[in-house]
């Protein structure tokens, strides 16, 4: 179980969450909305422990431990994945090394025997075949010469490959085609399948049709101002943000 | 007793000794500080050499002593008084060394067992008088039997100059004259250890041949002179150094290296050099500068040069390829790290003379920490150097906002049929990268390690098995406490 409690964050010295509370309880996804500049990708960056993301006030617990103590490769070992908005690059690494390199590394952190390289690479293989991703690409450099969709699809192998206890998924839908967001919906689906809970961060209600949410929460000027379920997606895609009365009108 | 007066009564001994046959130990441990004619006789006698060759070093040293010290390169340190260096050490004897590795500085022991290195060779390295039989002594036995066999000479230069006087004095000198530059003529005066490999015609070297093998047989020298020739056909892969830090008192070294392929020959020529970089503070660390260069002489022969260069505080080093017979080529691969204070200046030149030749040249500079690290590369095609072809990359990689990397590129072409390419990046890290490998469970440390390698692939793929996988751990030894 994830708890969020008065969740305060500073980038850059602004103040750009303002109080956030939110739990989310094993197996359960939400999704979180809202209008740009809400503070959505700080949101997932303070959960995960990126550098430049100040916790002034407030606190974030995963199962019961204070995870804003931890360094950010410790919150992966604890069983926190992120998937990027923009997947980054790393030339010369292959995406299988590097992800043996990472499920290595998180086990070493639970005390886990490391997976031997055969059976790693027959199971990274039948992730890869799983969610669709030709075994070739598990021999390119990370992201290097990936199309949009080939990134988000990545995230989605790396997901599989890592299994977390815990997803964010930090706008995995922006920029796709409906195919390539099918692919990405089946990963969340597979995901949660397993009881695990997700944070889904996005702009559109378009994924939410694939991977229907129980809890979905507006984001606005750095706090959650309004929860529902579904039903408040679609509300949001009809009427906008400032026709809900959540967003001053921009212009 | 004089400084001179006590140089006089050594060498006096030395020499006699030679003169009534002993070859056996001389008892004295040092020659006295400085150089001069009688120090590099006391060498000479001390090796037992010819005279020839001691008439040899004596014409270097008197090049020497003409030559200025050279000024060029991107490195900055304290002038060097070379009277105030001891130029000959016999190699360390046991009692002197450490008894246990309980004696050993712990940072260096971490730093072996960070690497994988077992217990047996950590003694070895870490020169600890160890009293039993090591199994190296018995695998380089059964080594050198197999290269025996297949006609392979693998031997000392000591060892050269008195089995296979004729290939010593037909190629030592021949690919780096004597007053090529200032170090090298140095070395040509006052070298004292170093390997002579001669692969005879139409031999494949069965196995990777190393100085690794002779680690307990003598302490890296200060002055090395290597020579390696492949005759017609032959082909053989070379590996120096260690990617462990060895223990070593010497300040400066000034290795030449020279490397003759004949027709349709290849040498591989790997080095790992880890020598100790000096402190956290840039104090102390080996000034490295190695004059490195092959010839190949034979058409269709190749010369290849890969480099993993992360120690010593100076560097100064440029292996090269002479491309001589039609149709050969050169090949420089070179990973040169630099954090803290160390500087390295190093490169490679290709100088295109026979027809059809064609170099490669990949080069990753890596800097941290307040270090500097500058490529200096030259690709020269002669005129008679029809179709020459170069493909040149020269990659660097920033981290952190306190050191630097430069590229000083020179290219003469005198042939217009050359086509020439250059390619350069400057990139750094970014914390993007670093936020995205922790984020997957990977720690700082490894995260940079991760990305670095990744970075150097394009070299690292070039390095023999046995070394590759070493190299990669100590990539990311090298850069510790660059980030973060």
């Amino acid at each position: 179980m994830l708890e969020i409690r008065n969740l305060h964050v500073n980038v850059g010295g602004q103040e750009i969450l303002k109080g956030v509370n939110l739990t989310i309880k094993d197996g359960e996804v939400h999704a979180i909305m809202g209008p740009n500049g809400a503070g959505k990708s700080t949101l997932s960056y303070a959960i995960c422990g990126k550098d430049g993301y100040e916790v002034t006030e407030g606190s974030v617990t995963y199962n019961g431990k204070d995870i804003l103590a931890l360094d950010p490769h410790e919150r992966a070992g604890e069983g926190i994945f992120l998937g990027f908005q923009y997947p980054v690059e790393i030339p010369g690494v292959s995406n299988m090394n590097f992800l043996r390199t990472a499920l290595n590394s998180q086990r070493r952190y639970r005390g886990e025997k490391e997976m031997a390289a055969v059976d790693f690479l027959k199971f990274v293989r039948a992730c890869a075949k799983e969610l669709d991703m030709d075994p070739e690409m598990l021999k390119r450099s990370v992201n290097v010469g990936f199309s949009g969709g080939e990134k988000k699809r990545n995230e989605m192998v790396q997901m599989a490959v890592l299994n977390p206890s815990f997803a964010v998924l930090d706008e995995t839908d922006s920029g796709l085609d409906i195919d390539a967001l099918k692919i990405v919906a089946e990963g969340i689906n597979r995901l949660r399948a397993s009881n695990k809970s997700i944070l889904m961060i996005t702009h559109y209600q378009r994924l939410l049709d694939y991977v229907v949410p129980d809890f979905v929460h507006v984001l606005a000027k750095g706090k959650i101002v309004k929860s529902g379920n579904k039903d408040l997606a679609l509300l949001l895609e009809e009427k906008g943000y400032v026709g809900l009365g959540l967003e001053e009108n921009a212009a | 007793m004089a400084v001179t007066e006590k140089t006089q009564q050594t060498v006096d001994e030395a020499v006699g000794d030679y003169k009534y046959g002993f070859i056996t130990d001389i008892a004295t441990e040092r020659a006295p500080k400085g150089l001069n004619e009688d120090i590099i006789k006391f060498i000479s006698a001390k090796k037992n050499e010819p005279e020839w060759l001691l008439d040899w070093r004596l014409a270097a040293y008197t090049k020497w002593l003409k030559m200025e010290e050279p000024t060029w390169a991107m490195v900055d340190y304290p002038k060097i008084d070379f009277q105030d260096i001891y130029y000959y050490s016999a190699p360390k004897s046991a009692e002197d060394g450490p008894k246990s590795l309980d004696e050993v500085d712990p940072e260096l022991l971490r730093t072996y067992e960070k690497l994988g290195i077992s217990l047996k060779e950590q003694e070895l390295l870490a020169g600890v008088a160890v009293d039993i039989v090591f199994d190296s002594v018995s695998v380089a036995t059964t080594f050198r039997k197999k290269l025996k066999e297949a006609g392979i000479v693998f031997c000392s230069i000591s060892e050269a100059a008195h089995d296979y006087p004729d290939l010593m004095k037909k190629y030592l000198g021949s690919v780096v004259p004597v007053a090529d530059n200032f170090y090298s003529a140095l070395n040509s005066a006052v070298f004292t250890d170093g390997t002579f490999v001669y692969i005879p015609k139409g031999v494949r070297c069965p196995m990777e041949l190393s100085t690794y093998f002779r680690i307990n047989e003598a302490n890296t020298g200060q002055f090395e002179r290597t020579i390696i020739i492949a005759d017609e056909g032959s082909y053989v892969s070379y590996l120096e150094g260690c990617t462990a830090p060895q223990r070593d008192e010497n300040q400066l070294h000034a290795a030449v290296v020279e490397l003759v392929t004949h027709d349709d020959a290849e040498i591989k020529y790997s080095t790992v050099q880890n020598w100790y970089p000096g402190d956290k503070n840039g104090k102390g660390g080996i000034y490295n500068f190695v004059t490195k260069r092959g010839a190949c002489r034979g058409k269709n022969s190749k010369i290849s040069w890969t480099q993993v260069e992360t120690g010593s505080a100076v560097t100064w080093k440029y292996p090269s390829c002479l491309l001589i017979g039609d149709n050969s080529v050169g090949e420089f691969y070179s990973v040169a790290i630099t954090n803290n204070y160390q500087q390295a200046d190093t490169g490679t030149k290709m100088v295109h003379i026979g027809e059809n030749t064609s170099s490669t040249i990949i080069s990753k500079g890596i800097s941290a920490g307040k270090s500097s690290a500058t490529y200096r590369g030259l690709v020269k095609v002669m005129a008679g150097a029809e179709n020459a072809r170069n493909y040149t990359q020269c990659d660097s990689l920033l981290i952190g906002d306190k050191c630097g990397a430069h590229t000083v590129p020179y290219l003469e072409i005198k042939n217009p049929t050359a086509k020439v390419e250059h390619e350069a990046t400057t990139s750094k890290i970014s914390d993007e990268q670093l936020f995205y490998c922790q984020q997957r469970g990977l720690d700082i440390e490894d995260s940079v390690t991760l990305i670095v390698n990744g970075f150097c692939k394009d070299v690292m793929q070039h390095l023999p098995m046995e070394f590759a996988v070493e190299a990669q751990k100590l990539l990311g030894i090298s850069l510790e406490g660059s980030v973060g």
